[in-house]
């Protein structure tokens, strides 16, 4: 039987160590993973860490470190955990493992980088802990989405429920753009408003709401009418857009921008009993003009406010446009990109159909050149002449 | 040998209430033409004055859109479901 010193001894003969200035070499090759405790590791972290505490190493490597042949560099606070974690992942069969002497101690000493980590605080690990035990999401993926951005372009039947979602999930910044204020032929279907709110602004309403559900959720409100002087101003900055909006003409000109901005839109629309949801992900898939080259005219496309809706349906939608969203956010799954998904209430039935980039799509085809400037019902792209003007309607 | 047209709920005040018509087989162009004999009032809202197929209404054979296929001239086999998806922008 051995003692501890002896143990230590023969497992450090079993693997290779490596000294921080050697390790600082790696970085951006190998794979760092720190080994241990929470509360040392909430202290500071050699940028990029994998953290997995000692006591879960065997549990957990397996699905943070999917491939055994990644170079990975272990390292605790000294280098004695290291020194028994890289013998249990050669055990374990991955295949270049090597331990760092000294620790983040030495390298800390040193003066080697290493950064704070955004954690979680106890509340937080708390009130997420659903997603945390989702090994798809766990506690950087979480982090990921408090330190996301969405937009929701309205906040009426489908801008509801998505931001009540989002808001929940822990999504950090919300961005709400909507220039009416709540009625009570609202309350129907648009469930972030309430009796006492008749009146007031929307986005105000929606802060209030959402703020309450959770208070991590910074909301940054746009009570304005979202039009061509202002859309590239209002979705920079965001990561993923969710349209909501109830007219074709802010649609285009959303796809428009967005394209120019390269930011992904969550698209949801409804109608009486029917819903439809798609992603348009900028040049790695189908636009909103590949979809549909141009809108219906008035006449035949009546709004919600003249047809009427089931109250519930945006319920649904709106609810899917979350879920995509918050898929892009965490990179999970096959997000609705290059696919409808029509929703028909009265039958109950899902059917999703292709929607393919259109070689001919005057925004998003290679060479086209997009401009912003506000449609009429056409809807129709402001086309850059040869003369390098640009074409009004 | 027919194929089934799936009506979208808008316009199907105008099918008579019909959420799906069998139609004989045959092109998209023929299909949807026979829809509105059937169905007085439908070509209208599929069609433009000089006959073309509306730019804001998709029509799909299965999965797959028509504007990638053959247009109006996709054939149609027997049993295949054509759905007709028109532009909605409520929210």
């Amino acid at each position: 039987m051995a003692n501890f010193r002896e143990l230590l001894s023969q497992t450090k003969n079993q693997i290779s160590e490596i000294e921080p200035i050697g390790a600082e070499q790696r970085i951006g090759q190998a794979t760092f993973l720190d080994v241990r405790e929470l509360d040392e590791f909430e202290q500071g972290m050699i940028p990029g860490s994998v953290f997995i505490p000692r006591g879960h190493l065997e549990s957990q490597v397996e699905s943070k470190i999917v491939d055994r042949a990644t170079e990975i560099v272990v390292y605790c606070a000294g280098g004695v955990r290291s020194a028994f974690a890289t013998k249990t992942l050669q055990d374990l069969g991955y295949t270049n493992v090597i331990s760092m002497a000294g620790g983040f101690g030495r390298w800390k000493n040193e003066g080697r980088p290493w950064i704070t980590p955004a954690v979680l605080n106890p509340e937080q690990r708390n009130r997420y802990h659903r997603h945390i035990l989702l090994p798809e999401v766990g506690e950087d993926g979480q982090q990921k989405l408090l330190e996301s951005k969405v937009l929701l372009l309205g906040a009426g039947g489908l801008g509801s429920p998505a931001a009540l979602y989002l808001a929940a999930a822990g999504v950090g910044t919300l961005g709400i753009v909507d220039m009416d204020v709540v009625d009570a032929s609202n309350l129907q279907r648009q469930i972030l408003h309430n009796m006492e709110r008749i009146g007031h602004r929307k986005v105000d309403s929606a802060k209030s709401t959402l703020t309450s559900l959770n208070p991590d959720v910074n909301v940054v409100t746009y009570d304005v009418r979202f039009g061509a002087d202002n859309v590239l101003d209002i979705i920079s900055g965001y990561d993923v857009i969710v349209d909501g909006t109830d007219n074709f003409p802010t649609r285009y000109l959303l796809n428009d921008a967005a394209l120019m901005k390269n930011i992904p839109v969550v698209h949801g629309s409804i109608f009486r009993f029917e819903g439809q949801v798609t992603v348009f992900d900028p040049y790695n898939g189908p636009c909103y003009r590949c979809l549909l080259p141009e809108p219906p005219p008035p006449e035949l496309a009546p709004s919600c406010a003249e047809a009427g809706v089931l109250g519930v349906l945006p319920g649904i939608i709106g609810s899917l446009q979350a879920l995509e969203t918050i898929k892009i956010l965490l990179g999970l799954g096959d997000p609705l990109i290059g696919r409808l998904l029509a929703y028909d209430a009265l039958e109950t039935s899902f059917r999703t159909f292709k929607v393919r980039h259109d070689p001919k799509c005057p925004t998003c085809s290679p060479g086209s050149e997009i401009v912003i400037f506000e449609y009429d019902q056409y809807c129709m792209p402001h086309a850059v002449l040869k003369d390098g003007t640009t074409e009004t309607h | 040998m027919s194929v089934t047209v799936r009506i979208p709920s808008q316009l199907r005040e105008l099918s008579g209430g019909a959420a799906e018509v069998s139609l004989e087989a045959g092109t998209v162009q023929s299909i949807l033409k026979a829809l509105d004999a059937a169905h007085p009032g439908l070509g209208a809202r599929l069609f433009d004055d000089a006959g073309a197929l509306r730019r804001f209404v998709n029509v799909f054979v299965a999965e797959e859109d028509i504007r990638f296929l053959d247009g109006v001239d996709t054939v149609i086999e027997d049993g295949q479901v054509v759905s007709i998806v028109p532009a909605v922008a409520g929210g």
